[in-house]
């Protein structure tokens, strides 16, 4: 059975959003989707500065089987990306909630994550 | 992210005899040739890396065995495949009565040690690697072909082609009296690797260890419906056994408790494209001839007399084809995959047809197929960019070891 996390917000499209502290948003894909994806061998973050419309495909995960994009849950302007995946793409696999985030997002309305799902929303999209 | 919904009703799909051990060990199951067949079990990587650096088994059940019978056996397929069966000389060995099929093997002889009986005839042969083409050259299917005595041999050919393969077969043998039959009551399980040989030897009945210890690559051993071929589809070592289904599956266990990884078909893709080898229905089909997917070392033109099926074709593509099949290695990061654009230096087009992600070369690899007259280097576009990739001959990886 994949975890999800209760402190989380999620998206129909299998991404994870994380309010930290200052405001801004850490996001990343679920279990289920790392798990359904299989072994990660490539992931390709958006650039840094890159201005993202809420459902906008941003970042594509390559695993051995396929090629998918990750959407942005919300609109915001890329911050930072998970340079560590160039060399360790399988960290979406071992640590999809911790080691294996994509990007940071600067949100451009914070108030926009509480419209996301929360974990047993997530969930009951999965079966 | 999207993830494909799980497919339509199982119900309809085909089961090995394995399929209950798939499960129980928690395979992803997927449609294969209307074959419910594991793609992988925990981790493809880790199953691609356990047959590179030790043992991995695939259940390849789905695929078939077909017998031929007959004294004019050799002649036919003289006449069917492009590659010649002539190649395949009687070792002299094997006892008159070291056949297979029916009524020629003890019922007890079984996999586990000691069961050996004393009596069984052990039977070795080469095998041959060959393309069955239509009369305009194109691939009907690729197989591998076990002399077994001179008026026998065994074909194994692809499980979505079975059907096609045996209807062609049949009515190609017919002018031969060659009698054709389908062994639906043997499975077919891989074992690969360099530790595979002696992980299956040491379960084998005596007699039969000696032999298969002993065979030199692409060559088999058999006892009764016990057969093992030193043939494989991963670049490295090991078997590919035919065996009837009880006991395919008692192989597996006893495989499993030796340490053998089960591996699923995505291991075998990924391994089988490190290798260089062309994967029926992607890299070759019935529009395309031998010559045109690298494979015109599988044809023998070596007797002119031969009249194989196809050939008149092939004559013509011998100075230059219209395609050609290259290998390529991507430069940067990212990964190819089948049927991306390619473009040559000089303005030729074509496209990938199979690509991936080579585990043992932590990179991606691919194969295009693309006009004769191209010239490298080329480039292939992945989601809208042109990426550099250099060209070089397969393999990629034999044996554990990156060649390229």
């Amino acid at each position: 059975m994949s975890k999800t996390p209760a402190d989380l917000k999620y998206a129909k499209s299998h991404e994870w959003v994380k309010t930290l502290p200052d405001g801004t948003l850490l996001i990343g894909i679920t279990d289920h989707a790392q798990a359904a994806l299989g072994d990660l061998v490539f992931v390709e973050t958006p650039k840094v500065g890159r201005k993202l419309a809420a459902g906008e495909a941003c970042c594509v995960v390559e695993s051995v089987k396929a090629a998918s994009d990750v959407y942005a849950p919300v609109a915001g302007t890329v911050i930072e990306t998970n340079d560590a995946l160039g060399e360790n793409p399988e960290r979406v696999n071992d640590a999809p909630y911790d080691g294996g985030w994509l990007w940071k997002l600067q949100p451009d309305n914070v108030a926009d994550v509480a419209g996301l799902l929360d974990a047993d929303g997530y969930v009951a999209t999965l079966s | 992210m999207t993830i494909a919904p799980p497919g339509p009703s199982r119900i309809m799909l085909k089961q090995t005899a394995l399929h209950a051990d798939h499960v129980r060990l928690g395979a992803k199951l997927v449609d294969f040739a209307g074959w419910d067949m594991p793609i992988q079990y925990a981790s493809q990587l880790d199953e691609h890396h356990a047959v590179r650096q030790s043992a991995g088994m695939f259940d390849v059940a789905h695929m078939s065995a077909i017998d031929l019978h007959g004294t004019r056996t050799r002649e036919f397929l003289r006449h069917l495949l492009a590659n010649d069966v002539a190649k395949l000389k009687p070792t002299g060995t094997a006892p008159a009565d070291a056949g297979i099929g029916v009524g020629k093997a003890p019922i007890d002889a079984g996999i586990g040690i000691g069961k050996a009986p004393i009596d069984a005839g052990i039977g070795i042969g080469k095998a041959l690697y060959s393309c069955m083409l239509n009369p305009q050259a194109g691939v009907i299917d690729d197989l591998i072909v076990y002399f077994v005595t001179e008026d026998a041999f065994r074909l194994v050919v692809n499980a979505g082609t079975t059907d096609k393969d045996l209807a062609w077969i049949r009515q190609q043998a017919a002018a031969f009296a060659v009698d054709v039959r389908h062994r639906s009551d043997l499975g077919i399980l891989a074992v690969q690797g360099p530790d595979a040989r002696a992980k299956v030897d040491a379960l084998l009945p005596s007699a039969l260890r000696s032999a298969t210890a002993a065979l030199t690559p692409f060559s088999a051993a058999w006892s009764g419906d016990l057969f093992v071929g030193r043939t494989g589809y991963s670049g490295e070592d090991g078997y590919e056994l035919i065996l009837p289904h009880a006991d395919l599956v008692a192989l597996w266990g006893e495989l499993l408790v030796a340490g053998v990884k089960p591996c699923g078909l995505g291991a075998r893709d990924t391994l089988r494209l490190e290798a260089g080898m062309n994967l029926y229905g992607q890299d070759m089909d019935e529009s395309v001839s031998p010559i045109e997917c690298g494979l015109a070392w599988t044809v023998s033109f070596a007797d002119a007399d031969r009249d194989f099926m196809g050939r008149t074709a092939l004559e013509a593509q011998r100075e230059s084809a219209p395609r050609k099949a290259v290998s390529l290695v991507l430069e940067g990061r990212g990964v190819l995959r089948a049927h991306m654009p390619v473009r040559a230096a000089n303005g030729a087009v074509g496209e990938t047809t199979s690509g991936g992600y080579a585990p043992t070369m932590k990179g991606s690899i691919a194969m295009a197929r693309m006009p004769g007259v191209a010239q490298g280097p080329y480039e292939v576009e992945v989601r809208g960019q042109w990426l550099p990739t250099r060209e070089v001959k397969a393999p990629f990886v034999r044996h554990g070891k990156v060649l390229v």
